[in-house]
């Protein structure tokens, strides 16, 4: 009886179809990802259970360390209508090169008066570590603090814009003491806001 | 096909010398291994950079003398935060605490043990599910906004939905002293 003969078939699979796939996906992906802004003030976020993700818009962000507060709203038609308000209250005028260079900005930490050198400055120069000395958060007399204004008026131009309240989190560095973070807090419940987020980060270790 | 044809297309029966041909087909498998490892990477990282965010609500500032509930001591733990990421907790009152002040550590073997156990005591003792325990967290100045975290997610861990976060008073104070938690 003559054997059959299974015909040999080669091992090798054509993999460009696959190839052309995944690097088309790769692409997608590293375009699609959102490159992370440097940040002036670096903070290292504790870590907890939760896993509720932070909302992109709308949500005001203080970040606070080394006792420095930093603040920080996202969405430049808000930015540049914050800048207006805090120039109203401050009678500073910023030109529109200026609002249009500080709409870009993520997030900034000076008292008002040394903000339009920090405006000026090319974004590296910018974030350099410790140039910053962050916003004040001392009440002088009656008059509110600064950073109680530009939570204020960044909750003007974001309710005048979006028509939504804004909200608030609370990036604070793990070894930052509490009665620094008190005073933000206060700051905050100074204005009614008794809701806030504290950002943190994904606990790894179960413990 | 990945592969080109390189026969060329006259006859070369001539005594002419050729060099061997070689196949043209490249092994695509490392860069395909590369391009998945990479798809994988981008994919996972542009999902988890997001950061994570822990709602904390404040009773209003204003309204805070308009009533003054009572609440039955042996239902209230309190936790002071202390120097070093220690803490210290008591049941009751400061001046005439249920339990003697314990110091404690943060984490799974420290506080979260006290706070379920002390749940559920609360629970039994009462006898009604909706009137469970109420802590009360007391950062002191000298503990940091870690240990303010950890705690409130001690909370969220243990299933504690009454808690408040409270100024440390004098004989908190004292106390926290007296067990070398505050310098």
């Amino acid at each position: 009886m003559p054997r059959i003969k299974v015909a040999r078939k080669s091992t090798a699979i054509d993999m460009t179809a696959m190839c052309d796939v995944a690097f088309l996906l790769l692409t997608f992906f590293i375009l699609t990802a959102t490159a992370r802004q440097p940040e002036p003030l670096p903070v290292d976020t504790p870590a907890s259970t939760v896993k509720f993700k932070l909302p992109d818009v709308d949500i005001a962000t203080l970040t606070i360390g080394q006792e420095k507060v930093f603040f920080g709203v996202p969405g430049q038609p808000i930015r540049a209508r914050t800048l207006e308000l805090m120039g109203e209250k401050y009678q500073i005028s910023f030109t529109a090169e200026e609002k249009l260079r500080f709409s870009l900005m993520e997030s900034f930490g000076v008292p008002i008066g040394n903000l339009k050198q920090i405006i000026m400055m090319k974004g590296d120069e910018r974030n350099a570590a410790g140039l910053q000395p962050g916003i004040p958060t001392d009440s002088i007399g009656e008059r509110p603090s600064e950073l109680h204004n530009w939570i204020l008026s960044a909750r003007y131009a974001t309710k005048e814009l979006n028509n939504v309240d804004m909200r608030v989190s609370i990036k604070g560095d793990s070894r930052e003491e509490y009665p620094s973070i008190k005073k933000i807090l206060e700051i905050l419940q100074d204005q009614n806001i008794n809701k806030f987020s504290l950002i943190t980060s994904l606990r790894a270790d179960e413990n | 096909m990945a592969e080109l044809d390189t026969s060329g297309g006259g006859k070369n029966k001539g005594g002419k010398v050729r060099s061997k041909k070689q196949s043209t087909r490249v092994d695509l498998t490392a860069m395909v291994d590369l391009a998945f490892l990479l798809i994988t990477f981008f994919m996972l990282t542009t999902t988890l950079a997001k950061p994570q965010a822990m709602d904390l609500a404040m009773p209003d500032k204003e309204k805070i003398d308009q009533q003054e509930l009572t609440v039955a001591d042996n239902r209230t733990m309190t936790i002071l935060l202390g120097a070093n990421n220690r803490l210290e907790w008591y049941m009751g009152l400061v001046d005439k605490p249920l339990t003697p002040p314990q110091v404690d550590n943060f984490g799974r073997n420290g506080i979260r043990k006290a706070l379920i156990e002390n749940s559920k005591n609360v629970i039994a003792t009462t006898g009604d599910p909706s009137k469970g325990l109420i802590v009360l967290i007391k950062p002191s100045d000298q503990s940091n906004y870690r240990n303010f975290v950890d705690i409130l997610d001690e909370m969220k861990v243990s299933n504690i939905d009454r808690y408040a976060i409270v100024e440390i008073s004098e004989p908190d104070i004292a106390l926290l002293k007296r067990d070398g938690l505050y310098k």
